[in-house]
Order: C-alpha cells, then structure tokens, then sequence
C-alpha cells in the first residue's frame, strides 16, 4: 500500500480589500449604511419593547386590579396574601427571567449584526 | 450608657475601619485621573455588580422599607420592586449604549451626543441638584442610627459618615471604591439575613403567629394586604406615580449611572446589569421579612428604626444584643456606601464643570469637588434634622425621572433630539418636580388633590418632560447635530466591529 500523500488544500484568494464593504457603507454614511445601522436600531428597540411590555402589564394591571377589586388582597395561599406573595417574592425572579431573555437575544442580535455587516459583499 | 451598647460600637467602628483599610488597599492601584473617575474601566461583571449592589441599598432599602412596610402594609412593597425594576428598565434601554457612549458622567455623555456646552451646563446642575437631594437623607439616617443604636447625639451620625466618606473617596477614588462597594453589599446582605433567620426562627416557636391576623400598629389587618396608597382614586394615583419615579428614576440617578462608565465594554455593562437584578431581588426579599414579623413583635415601636430594634425585642438576652450590632454595622455600611457613589458622582461633576482643569491637577480639583459634594449635604443634614428620610430619597427618584430619563431615552433612540428640545424638556421635568420636592419638604399630610398631585409629582412630570423635550425637538430641526448619525453608530454597535465611532474622550 502506497503512502498517502499529502496535499495542501487552499481556498480561492479572499479580497481582503473588499472584506470591510458593508462597514465602509457604515463609515461613509452611505443610505445603505443608514439602513444598515436604522434596522440594528429598530431590532433593539422592539426587543425592548418585548421585554418591557410584561413588565408594564403588571405594574399598571396590579394596583388598577387591587383597586376595582379589594378583595382580592384577601385571598390567600398557604396562608399568605396573595399580594405579599406577588409583591414580596415572585415579583423578583419575573424581573431577573426578563433581564436574562433581554441579555440574550440583544447579544444575539449583535452578532447577526456583526456578521452581515463584516460578510464580503460579492 | 449601658453595656447593651458596646457590641453595636464595636461594629460601626468595625464597619468604618474595615471600609478605610479596604479603601487604602485599593489606593495602592490608584496611580492615574483614569483610576480615580472610572476604575480605569477594567472592573469585571461579578464585582462590578456587587459593587453596584453596594453601592445602591441606601438607608432606604435597609432601614425604611421595614418601617413603611409595618406602618402601611403592602403598598410599601413597590418601592422594592420599583427599586429593582429601575434597573430591567435600565438593562433594556441604557446600559449598553451608555458604556459605549465613552463618556464618564451625565453630563459628559449630554454634551458628546448634542455638542453643546449649554446642554452640558444643565446636566451639571442637575447632577449637583439630586446628589445632593438624595445624600442629605443618607447622612440623616445616619444620625438616626447611632442615636438609636448608640444613644449619640443626632449630629454625630453625619459627621462621622461625612468624614470617613470624604477620607475615603479622597484618597482612593473610583477603584477603591469599587472594592469597598462590593464588600458592602454582601456586608449589608449578612447583616439583614442572619438576624431575620434567628428572628424567623423564634417566631416558628412562638406557634407562628400570622403577621396578617395581628391587629399591630398603623392599618388594620384586610387594609394591611392591599398593595395600593388609601383615599380610592387618590390612592391609586399615588401608587401609580411612585411607581412611575422608582421604575424610570434609577436610570437617572448619577451614582448608578457613574458606575456602568467602569464596565469594559457594552456587553459586559449589560451582563452587569443582569447580576445587578439577582442581587438586588435576593436582598429585597429581606425587608419585608421585618416589616412583617415588626407587625407581631413591635406594636409599639418606632417604624424608622424597626430594623435595629427588632432583633432585640424578638431574641433578646445578649444574643440580641450581637444581633442589634449587627445590623447597626449594616446600617452604617449602607450609609458609607450610597454616600460614597452619590460624592464620587457629585464630586466628579464639581471639579469638573465647576472647578475646572485648569488650574488645578485632575486628582487635586476632584479631591476639591469632593469636599464641597459632602460637606454641603452634610451641613443641612445636621441643620434640619426633621425631613423624613423615605421622602427625600423618593423625591430624589422623581427628579431624576423626570430629569435625566427622557434625555437618556431620546438621546440615545431618537435620531431627531436637539440642543434646544433637551434643555426645554429637562427644565419643564426639573420645574415639575422640583415644585413638588420643595412642596412636600414643607407640608406632610395630603388630602386635596392638588396636594396629591404635588407630593408626588412623578407621574404627571415624567410625561410633560417626555413631551417637551420631543416637541421642541421638533421645531427646531435645523439644531440636530450634525455627528449624530455616527454617535448612533458609536451607541449601539458592538466595540469589536472596526467601525468609525468619532472622537473618544480620554481623561
């Protein structure tokens, strides 16, 4: 059995000087550069809008529903208010479990970001 | 005096000693102005958020929401959950455009993204006007404590706090800081956690009587649960206005917003931020604990100082006695470490825009600022020793609201702000709810609706601000910067992309 030989294996050139095409649309201010960077915005935003929008739910739902209806501060689980249990406990890891959602997908879209921007224009 | 005392002597000097011997460690670091403003900008999320943590759990958080919680029930609850929600708020729209910003303080990150010293002149105010609104309550609580815990002289409290924070922030500046901030936070944690699982502990043998079913001090029981403010409508609009301040207020506080300047880069201020939420919702979880067990064990006490006298009352014997100290340490070290971020912050902007470069050396003009940011609170602390602590640092919150959150906002998702639209709209929010602080600061009780409206302006001014910093935006397009385009780019892209992002400042 012979010896396998061994082959260098290359890719084509790559256009190092074309490389950076779409973050020089960004730098020059081009209209593609201003789309690029309006879409990475309006991404964001809406995600925080994502994230927020239960949080608004419950802080503007709470009190209006406590206040129509005050009985509901009477009911109770385990022996605990309903509104100790809401307010005092669970209200926290609801906030850190929307934190970590937002963390997530803003990174997440940072690098698809990254990508479309740095990928060559060919 | 009596020999119950010693214990709690022992660990405020305990608490001031090891926060100055921390201090001192982390001055060995210190060698530039970059050190004393940021941190040099290396501080990693763990300890950067602990720190924040630390830094932020003022005499607020460990002594009043205890006391508010006993006294009115439920509705109490939201300043926690604002406190902490101010900072998913926080997460979504500032943290990491704010770090990639470049910019050290408030009023640096206005006048890089309008380019305009007028804009910057206001902001500097403004950073004065709320550090100073929300340290003259840190340095009264102080004096509370030790009167309390020590049988001392109201005024010795903020004189002893003023002193060891200025010897503090003089000699170590940010990086010091950051460590002493972060042992704090966890100092402060231990000192709320341990007392409540001993109390808690008692209480189970005591046949665990329901906090809800005691009769207590303040609102009767049913009333007790209800998380909203009494008088129906007015109620409602209290409620909805505290919740309006604390939620957008901790973006615009400038010790908080000082600290995420020292994060390496935007992600990482964005996984601070993240731990920032853990820590704060485990600690939160605390003083309702005394709030409630207040309601059993204290009939009678003093709200304001339920936290150091609770352990007491339920334990007793000498083991209460360790478990006061430990929680007057506590105390302390919560009113050292908001007081130390709030001069930091203050101080940075006096020696600054006040002071100036010129002609003093950077180190020399901040350690300048640093004393005039404590001395001034400290002098009205000791001079109006009345003013209700939980009062001022919520006023503190709306100011800051209505101030800084709607520039913060626009300015950094809004393409169409201006120079002009950000002062109108940062007057209108000041005017607004400083009308309301110097109201509330003279008269307590509310009842007419004006009065509501007054002693918690929050959520009218926040939206007045919003809409006159976005009208006058409008009318004035000639005025949008010119360089806004790429400061946007600057704001929002990864620092990792080679990508044109203007100027950045270096102190």
């Amino acid at each position: 059995m012979n010896e396998p030989v061994r082959v260098r294996v290359t890719g084509p050139p790559r256009h190092t000087t074309r490389r950076r095409a779409r973050t020089r649309e960004i730098d020059e201010e081009t209209a593609l550069g201003a789309v690029l960077i309006s879409s990475l915005l309006r991404t964001q935003l809406r995600l925080a809008m994502m994230v927020l929008l239960p949080l608004l739910v419950v802080a503007a739902g709470l009190p209006l529903a406590f206040h129509l209806w005050p009985a509901l501060a009477g009911i109770r689980l385990l022996g605990v208010p309903v509104p100790w249990l809401v307010l005092g406990v669970l209200v926290y890891p609801f906030l850190l479990l929307l934190g970590w959602q937002y963390v997530r997908r803003a990174e997440r879209h940072e690098r698809e970001f990254a990508e479309l921007v740095e990928i060559a224009d060919r | 005096m009596t020999g119950a005392e010693v214990p709690s002597i022992v660990a405020v000097v305990l608490v001031a000693v090891a926060t100055l011997a921390i201090g001192t460690w982390g001055l060995r670091f210190s060698r530039t102005t970059s050190d004393f403003f940021v941190a040099s900008r290396t501080v990693r999320p763990a300890l950067n958020a602990s720190a924040i943590g630390g830094e932020y759990l003022s005499a607020a958080s460990f002594l009043g929401v205890a006391g508010l919680v006993m006294a009115f029930g439920a509705d109490m609850l939201w300043y926690p959950v604002g406190w902490t929600a101010g900072y998913l708020l926080l997460l979504a729209l500032v943290a990491a455009p704010l770090r990639r910003s470049g910019a050290y303080t408030l009023p640096d990150f206005a006048e890089a993204r309008l380019g305009s010293a007028r804009v910057r002149a206001v902001c500097s105010v403004l950073v004065v006007a709320i550090g100073w609104l929300y340290l003259f309550p840190q340095f009264q609580g102080a004096g509370l404590t030790l009167e309390a815990a020590l049988g001392a002289p109201r005024w010795v409290g903020p004189v002893v706090v003023g002193l060891v924070v200025l010897v503090n922030v003089m000699s170590g500046g940010m990086r010091s800081i950051t460590f002493v901030q972060a042992f704090q936070y966890w100092l402060k944690l231990t000192a709320l956690l341990v007392p409540a699982l001993a109390m808690v502990l008692v209480w189970v043998g005591d046949g665990a009587p329901n906090p809800t079913d005691v009769a207590g001090v303040g609102d009767p029981g049913p009333l007790w649960s209800l998380p909203l403010g009494s008088g129906g409508g007015q109620g409602l609009y209290l409620t909805y206005s505290l919740i309006v301040a604390t939620f957008l207020g901790t973006m615009g506080l400038p010790h908080v917003v000082v600290r995420f300047y020292t994060n390496p880069d935007g992600r990482a201020a964005r996984r601070t931020t993240l731990v920032v939420l853990a820590l704060l919702g485990f600690f939160y979880l605390l003083p309702p604990v005394y709030g409630a067990l207040g309601r059993v064990y204290a009939a009678s006490g003093t709200a304001d100082v339920l936290v150091l006298e609770l352990p007491r009352l339920v334990v007793g014997g000498v083991g209460g006695d360790l478990l006061t100290a430990l929680v007057t340490g506590g105390a302390f070290a919560a009113f050292l470490s908001t007081s130390s971020g709030l001069s930091i912050a203050v101080a940075g902007v006096i020696s600054q825009d006040v002071i100036g470069r010129s002609e003093h050396s950077g180190v020399t003009s901040f350690r300048l600022g640093a004393v005039v940011a404590v001395v001034v609170p400290c002098v009205l602390a000791v001079a109006a020793p009345d003013v209700g602590v939980a009062r001022a640092v919520g006023l503190a919150f709306a100011v800051a609201a209505s101030t800084f959150c709607p520039l913060l906002v626009l300015g950094i998702w809004w393409r169409g702000l201006t120079p002009a639209g950000a002062i109108a709209g940062l007057l209108a929010g000041f005017v607004g709810s400083g009308t309301g602080v110097a109201y509330s600061l003279r008269s307590s009780e509310a009842t007419s609706w004006l009065a509501v409206l007054l002693s918690q302006p929050a959520a009218w001014s926040v939206p007045l601000a919003f809409a006159t910093m976005w009208s006058v935006s409008r009318a004035t397009p000639s005025q949008v910067p010119r360089h806004t385009p790429r400061f946007l780019v600057r704001l929002h892209t990864p620092e990792d992309l080679r990508l044109e992002r203007g100027l950045e400042r270096h102190v």
